[in-house]
């Protein structure tokens, strides 16, 4: 049976469509979320428009938060420093689950496949690991031998091809890997005598080398995830050798992994340097003085620039790196407590959280004016959704 | 004549103005009202970066009032002064003076509830 509508009713449906499409469908690549670290709450941002949409509160202790986000871009991992791990549905902008898995936590990673996500823990230490659409408990490996009582807090967990995960032991000086790709009990593979004090780690964009930084010693470790049978070899020993180190006000991160052309930088630790190091050999290249202790050093998405942020007392600076004469080009005051940055995905802004002044700052990366801002209540980190579909972010 | 008739009463008021007015003077040869609580900010977000915003610690030792309860002020003193060499507890000398070091120990033991 044909049924006709009068053209003033089929233009009713369309309008009353293109409202639904308008208010309930949206894509959520150009989304992201920034920690309020005091008030344990997060912002739902749109990066397009450069503006909050909204606050979901209730999510503890969020000093030193990250997150990670599922592979439809649709659910943040937060991991808190209270151990929780709260999973939060961005579109809806609701917490969906959360469970306390620790006692004092530092990062998390998501697998390969999606499938896990696993927390580093200061206290008791070791790594838990949970299933990421119910976050049910799938494995628990404490940091620590048979006999021993206290656990190692481990540090720089990442995701690794071949649903790894890499993390450093702090207190041990090692690295271990979580193997899942044979199920829910992990291979547990252990490097020893890694470098003293692993502060954190990273992940190369290819996954195939992870890094130590090291704070009880000059120098990184390097594990090569092709050839482990080759073990772990030290890289730009003793960076410092002969200068008194600087005091280190806030430990720099590595996860704002920094790589152009054949160039890595490195935050040093105790120097006021950006270490630059040949990708391929692993040797240093050269040093970049800068403003104060680098705490992030981040690669602009298109390999030109490398923004980094300092430590107290230099916390209200950034400062650009041109990677092919490496130099700092620009320096910039956004305010006192500058802690993080996050690029848009393909890099035409800048996104700093300007802690002290309530702010968020949003750059253009090719001009360095300052485009506009929002209000957010003591921001620290800012995560955009486009880490979902990279390795070791 | 009647201000007269109120001039005790208007004379405690003025002696109680002026010690207020006084107080934040003498408070200033030490520390300013400002800087307590920059001390006070400083002490909740930048210590807390390692220690934690409650204090509970993380990569450096629970603050809590409980946890350095053992502790006396010259250890704590020395602490923040001097560091701990081998770890990553700085030197914050080159930050903050001695007096507003006593007044952070006071703020750590005074607890995380205290807003300064």
């Amino acid at each position: 049976m044909m049924v006709k509508f009068r053209p003033y009713v089929l233009t009713l449906f369309a309008l009353l469509l293109s409202g639904c499409v308008h208010e309930g469908l949206r894509g959520t690549g150009d989304m992201g979320l920034v920690i309020e670290r005091t008030d344990g709450s997060i912002l739902i941002v749109d990066h397009s428009v450069g503006k909050s949409l909204g606050r979901i509160e209730g999510l503890g202790d969020l000093s030193h938060a990250s997150a990670v986000y599922s592979r439809d871009e649709r659910y943040a991992y937060i991991f808190g420093r209270d151990g929780g791990l709260t999973k939060v549905d961005i579109l809806t902008r609701k917490i969906v689950g959360r469970v306390i898995q620790g006692g004092n936590s530092i990062g998390g990673a998501i697998s390969q496949d999606g499938s896990l996500v696993a927390v580093s823990n200061y206290k008791p230490g070791g790594v838990k690991v949970f299933d990421s659409k119910t976050l049910d408990l799938v494995a628990d490996v404490p940091a620590k031998e048979a006999g021993e009582t206290k656990g190692s807090k481990t540090v720089g967990l990442v995701d690794a091809p071949g649903n790894k995960f890499v993390y450093g032991l702090y207190d041990a000086g090692e690295i271990w890997s979580l193997d899942f790709s044979k199920g829910r009990t992990p291979k547990i593979t252990k490097y020893r005598d890694t470098g003293t004090q692993p502060y954190d780690g990273l992940i190369t964009p290819e996954g195939r080398y992870y890094i130590s930084g090291l704070f009880g010693e000059d120098g990184l470790s390097l594990l090569d995830l092709w050839h482990t049978d080759k073990g772990v070899k030290r890289i730009l020993g003793g960076y410092g050798k002969g200068e008194k180190a600087l005091p280190v006000y806030k430990m720099p991160h590595l996860e704002g992994w920094a790589v152009a052309d054949d160039l890595a930088f490195l935050p040093a630790i105790g120097r006021h340097e950006l270490l630059v190091v040949n990708r391929r050999t692993w040797e240093e290249v050269g040093r970049v003085p800068i403003h104060g202790q680098p705490v992030f050093a981040m690669g602009q998405p298109d390999g030109r620039y490398i923004w980094v942020n300092f430590a107290l007392p230099h916390n209200d600076t950034i400062q650009v790196i041109d990677v092919e004469t490496l130099k700092v080009i620009k320096t910039l005051k956004p305010g006192k407590g500058v802690l993080h940055m996050e690029f848009t995905p393909r890099g035409d802004k800048v996104w700093m959280s300007v802690r002290d002044a309530n702010r968020v700052d949003i750059y253009d990366t090719s001009t360095f004016e300052r485009l506009g801002h929002f209000e957010a209540k003591r921001p620290s980190g800012i995560f955009f959704t486009n880490r979902a579909h990279k390795i070791g972010l | 004549m009647k201000i007269f008739c109120l001039s005790s009463r208007t004379w405690l008021c003025v002696a109680i103005l002026s010690l207020a007015l006084f107080a934040p003077v003498s408070a200033k040869a030490e520390l300013s009202d400002e800087r307590k609580s920059e001390l006070a900010y400083f002490l909740e977000q930048d210590c807390g970066s390692c220690h934690g915003l409650t204090r509970q610690g993380g990569l450096g030792s629970p603050l809590t009032p409980e946890t350095v309860a053992e502790t006396d002020d010259e250890t704590l003193f020395d602490v923040i002064m001097n560091g701990i060499p081998g770890t990553p507890m700085p030197s914050w000398k080159p930050l903050f003076s001695q007096d507003e070091v006593h007044y952070l120990i006071k703020l750590i033991r005074k607890g995380k509830d205290y807003d300064g």
